[in-house]
């Protein structure tokens, strides 16, 4: 079973649909431990996103990641553009001409691209970030893989582990980012970033097969 | 809340085309991607000096666009850093055959966004040079935080630097002044209302009516601590006096003070602020050389203050007294 092209224009739609759906509440925690404007702000780049969407639709998987990283970058500002920004440039290299991925080819290339969210915000785990529900599901797609699962349930797996690493951030003191100004106030939050990763496996557990 | 605002999506770009249509002998602005710019830009031989950050701070950053301030500005969403493009596009606009010096406050959005404009720069051959602003005592700077946050010290360094461009002095030496601006200036913030970011149109925090925040930021987000609110002359020992300790501000130093209001707080209370702050500087015996009272660097119509000191010399005592003709700040011509 492959991922096709089409099935990444359909994940980007859904994950859209679902920061449209949960913009209140990615603001809401962003006022706990932020400033209040992650919601809006990742709202706004999917919604570019789709606009550009149209004019890769043709291309190879590389060109639909570029085309979504370059709209994000442009559009969503703070910290959330360069580093999902990164994420999506850095797969889209990892999947460049290829019109179909493998589960092992998607593992890989969500690895590569958080590598890159962890290089470029110079963050780990544990730091309360993205990143934190961001690599349980590249380990889960991983092992997966290696486990040679069907490509659902590999997805669904990642999910989960997407949303057990979103909410294991709650109780975590936050060392990067504008929550890490709040000190031991920002524990018994949970990340806003966190959250939207969370929501982007979401949306690939249920387009990307 | 009630804000004088007409669509909340669109607040950026009407307060643009209302700077655009107040300053045209100022600045220009471009759209698409958002940036303020000098009118004269580029001044051949200068060193363009830019900066920019979130909007909601304002006259931060735009209001400081203009000879012997900075070449351009470029405002991101309400409290969200501008994205790598409108920094380009500005650095482009600013490049006068002499380099670029980015003026960048200590946020990882604001960090990130420029590092990756600088790096498009970079691929065009234009010489950009970066420093980070990060005066703020009420973080502590360690490998647990994100560092401590650039707040009052952006702007006197904007104008101190701005000056020093003006005079066509290299980008090296620029950097240099400007570091050495951010290396003597300590800043402390406190909150006694919230605000509201038009998108969100609910406070980003709740502060009960007798209470107040210690070490806040400029975007809104809650601070350090939350205390039962106090009289105007403890609030002010509460911030000068971690400020003065931090650097430290000694006996017999000149200083350069910013009594900033958050944007909700009228004139006559900063004044009060002021004259406390005035008699805790002469009980330390440190010299107050130059003073700005007012709304500098605001966090939309947020109540409170922040202060700011900046040890200064002959030399920084001289570039700010350079002329300077912004929408903000206007002397000497």
């Amino acid at each position: 079973m492959a991922i096709t092209s089409e099935n990444f224009i359909k994940w980007l739609e859904n994950y859209a649909a679902l920061l449209n759906e949960n913009k209140a509440y990615l603001t809401d925690l962003d006022s706990e431990i932020g400033d209040a404007d992650h919601g809006i702000n990742m709202d706004r780049g999917f919604q570019a996103v789709l606009k550009k969407l149209p004019d890769a639709a043709d291309g190879d998987i590389g060109a639909i990641l570029k085309t979504t990283a370059m709209a994000l970058i442009s559009s969503v500002g703070g910290a959330s553009g360069p580093l999902y920004g990164t994420l999506f440039l850095e797969m889209a290299k990892s999947a460049d001409g290829k019109a179909e991925l493998t589960l092992e080819e998607w593992a890989a290339s969500l690895a590569v691209g958080v590598e890159g969210v962890a290089r470029r915000g110079k963050a780990g785990a544990g730091n309360k970030t993205m990143l934190d529900a961001l690599f349980p599901a590249v380990e889960a797609l991983k092992q997966a893989s290696s486990e040679k699962r069907h490509l659902k349930e590999a997805l669904q797996a990642s999910c989960n582990a997407a949303e057990e690493g979103m909410k294991a951030t709650i109780p975590m003191v936050a060392k990067k980012g504008r929550a890490s100004y709040l000190g031991e106030r920002s524990a018994g939050h949970q990340d806003p970033g966190a959250t939207s990763s969370f929501l982007m496996l979401k949306a690939a557990a249920e387009s990307l097969a | 809340m009630k804000k004088l605002i007409n669509n909340p999506d669109e607040v950026v770009r009407d307060s643009l085309l209302g700077v655009a249509a107040a300053h045209p002998d100022l600045v220009k602005v471009h759209f698409d991607p958002n940036y303020i710019v000098r009118a004269d830009a580029p001044v051949r031989g200068k060193v363009g000096v830019v900066s920019g950050g979130g909007s909601g701070h304002e006259p931060m950053h735009g209001g400081y666009v203009g000879m012997g301030m900075l070449d351009a500005a470029c405002p991101g969403a309400v409290f969200t850093s501008p994205t790598p493009d409108q920094i380009f596009e500005a650095t482009k606009a600013v490049d006068g055959g002499a380099g670029v010096l980015h003026i960048v406050k200590n946020y990882t959005g604001d960090v990130l966004n420029f590092e990756m404009a600088a790096d498009l720069a970079g691929m065009e051959d234009i010489k950009v040079e970066a420093v980070v602003i990060n005066d703020d005592v009420a973080v502590e700077d360690s490998l647990y935080t994100a560092g401590r946050r650039g707040v009052g010290t952006t702007v006197l360094a904007e104008k101190i630097v701005g000056a020093a461009a003006e005079e066509k002095r290299p980008l090296a030496e620029l950097t240099e002044l400007c570091r050495k601006v951010n290396a003597n200036g300590r800043s402390m913030g406190m909150a006694l209302t919230s605000c509201v970011v038009p998108s969100a149109g609910k406070p980003t925090f709740e502060l009960p009516e007798d209470e107040m925040e210690i070490g806040i930021g400029i975007h809104g987000e809650p601070g350090r601590r939350r205390v039962k609110i106090q009289s105007a002359r403890e609030i002010t020992e509460k911030l000068a006096e971690p400020v003065i300790k931090d650097l430290p501000f000694k006996k017999g130093d000149r200083v350069l003070v910013l009594v900033n209001g958050m944007g909700g707080t009228p004139l006559i209370e900063l004044y009060i602020v002021y004259h406390e702050l005035a008699k805790i500087l002469d009980n330390h015996g440190i010299q107050v050389a130059r003073n700005l009272v007012g709304n500098y660097i605001t966090s939309l119509e947020m109540a409170g203050c922040s202060i700011t000191l900046l040890k200064m010399d002959d030399e920084l005592i001289r570039l700010w007294d350079a002329p300077v003709r912004t929408p903000a700040l206007r002397w000497g011509v």
